[in-house]
């Protein structure tokens, strides 16, 4: 009898964790032992954090995604198809294409999808900007190129939200950017987060405070969007802040999906270190879905997918599994256009952020084209 | 361990979530509720016995206690 792996969803969590599978199940897909298949709604995978280059011209829309069909193991089905239900108990998924799918194991890598229209004012032909879609980062793209003075305001609206240096990066970049065009004299970058500090991460927002000081980016902290007028932001605290330009970081969610099938109120409940589901048997989760207590990375699905491959493997060979998660995270951080550094932490590790350079500057920009190997489970 | 006679009208579990969570999920929980509503915290991250009360008072909002529930703490904040 041949075992269904099924895999919901074609982003780094899926993708990877689908060819990581192909390879290390080669012997038992040649004999029909089982079969992998992807489900996903885009023909393409998208490489999202190239969307921070996007708006200031240092990446386009093209670099940002592949086919599906160029990335993933031969030996994995792939079908494009929206799913629309999860069946635990009857093992089986509904596709709005009327037709059902049965699984003997699912991998539930749905990723999170931003929702600028939380925030009253936010999102596309609004007064407020953001960068976490094709759409909005070239819109803003337009924008940033017409922008030579008044004041830039760049709010971290909702936590958790994804590439989490995104919004560390893009004031310092914007600052260079801006320097490099003659007109950061007549321009002001302000930088607001919700918490008491500027990010998170402690060691990250203890990193920022001396360099955007540095830079002249102003900050303000407890600082909880309510809504974007045109040209002022009020806020929960009761504040207002005026601007010119202002680039949201929205709030992130779930497909619906997780909370209809029971995986999760919010986002999809799993062990943080064997990554199955708290709810339902033979179903995990990777990636920006689940409630992992760490940051939504690139690089966590990265290195999850190695403890979920390990031990989804050991259960279709009838095997106990040993391999354990333990919150793996290292993400790169632009510190302006030609310098940059990176974190490493894990659940219960905090990172030390060290000073920026060129080389790590370079080595993320050479690793924005190294991802593909990574997507193919190559690195 | 301490005890409150405090009643919540509505609960945030945010045990094991790391931080900002707690605090965060404290905040989206204020914003959807009306004023005078009791919002209890649970939380297992230390740093929230800090980071609510601040936050708290920057809102204006009135918080009623502050309870060590041995594994986690309990913070009871009341929308104003």
């Amino acid at each position: 009898m041949t075992d269904r792996i099924v895999i919901v969803g074609g982003g780094s969590g899926g993708t990877i964790t689908a060819n990581r599978l192909a390879e290390e199940l080669e012997p038992e897909i040649e004999a029909g032992d089982v079969e992998i298949t992807i489900v996903s709604d885009n023909p393409n995978h998208l490489y999202k954090p190239l969307y921070l280059y996007v708006p200031f011209g240092e990446a386009t829309l093209e670099d940002t995604k592949r086919p599906l069909v160029d990335l993933v193991d031969r030996r994995v089905n792939l079908v494009f198809e929206h799913v629309t239900e999860i069946d635990t108990d009857g093992k089986q998924l509904a596709m709005a294409n009327g037709e059902a799918m049965d699984y003997d194991y699912l991998v539930v890598a749905t990723g999170a999808i931003p929702e600028p229209e939380e925030t009253p004012g936010l999102g596309e032909d609004e007064p407020g900007h953001h960068f976490y879609g094709p759409d909005a980062a070239t819109e803003l793209r337009e924008a940033l190129a017409n922008f030579d003075e008044g004041h830039l305001v760049l709010s971290v609206i909702g936590t958790p939200h994804v590439c989490p240096a995104a919004p560390v990066e893009f004031p310092m970049i914007a600052d260079q950017w801006f320097r490099e065009r003659g007109v950061r004299e007549d321009i002001e970058i302000t930088y607001t987060y919700p918490i008491q500090r500027l990010h998170g991460v402690r060691p990250t927002a203890e990193w920022m405070v001396p360099r955007f000081e540095e830079r002249d980016i102003q900050t303000k902290t407890f600082f909880n969007v309510d809504n974007v007028e045109d040209g002022t932001i009020e806020t929960l605290e009761g504040k207002e802040l005026d601007f010119d330009m202002m680039i949201g970081v929205p709030e992130f969610t779930a497909a619906s999906i997780i909370e209809e099938a029971g995986l999760g109120e919010e986002w999809m409940e799993v062990d943080r270190n064997t990554l199955e589901s708290e709810h339902a048997e033979d179903v995990y989760g990777i990636g920006d879905v689940t409630n992992l207590p760490t940051s939504k990375a690139g690089s966590v699905a990265h290195y999850a997918s190695g403890t979920l491959v390990s031990r989804l493997s050991s259960e279709v060979r009838g095997q106990t599994p040993t391999e354990t998660f333990h919150g793996k995270t290292i993400c790169f951080i632009e510190a302006g256009t030609e310098e940059g550094t990176f974190i490493e932490f894990a659940y219960d590790r905090e990172p030390v952020v060290r000073d920026e350079n060129r080389f790590l500057h370079w080595s993320k920009l050479g690793y924005n084209e190294a991802y593909w190997l990574t997507a193919r489970g190559v690195m | 361990m301490s005890e409150t006679d405090i009643q919540a009208d509505v609960t945030v579990d945010a045990i094991g979530s790391a931080c900002p969570g707690p605090l965060m999920d404290l905040i989206g929980k204020i914003k959807d509720v009306d004023d005078g509503t009791v919002v209890e915290l649970l939380t297992g991250d230390e740093g929230s016995k800090n980071d609510v009360p601040e936050w708290v008072e920057e809102a204006n909002h009135e918080l009623l206690d502050i309870v060590d529930e041995g594994e986690h703490w309990a913070i009871y904040v009341k929308k104003t």
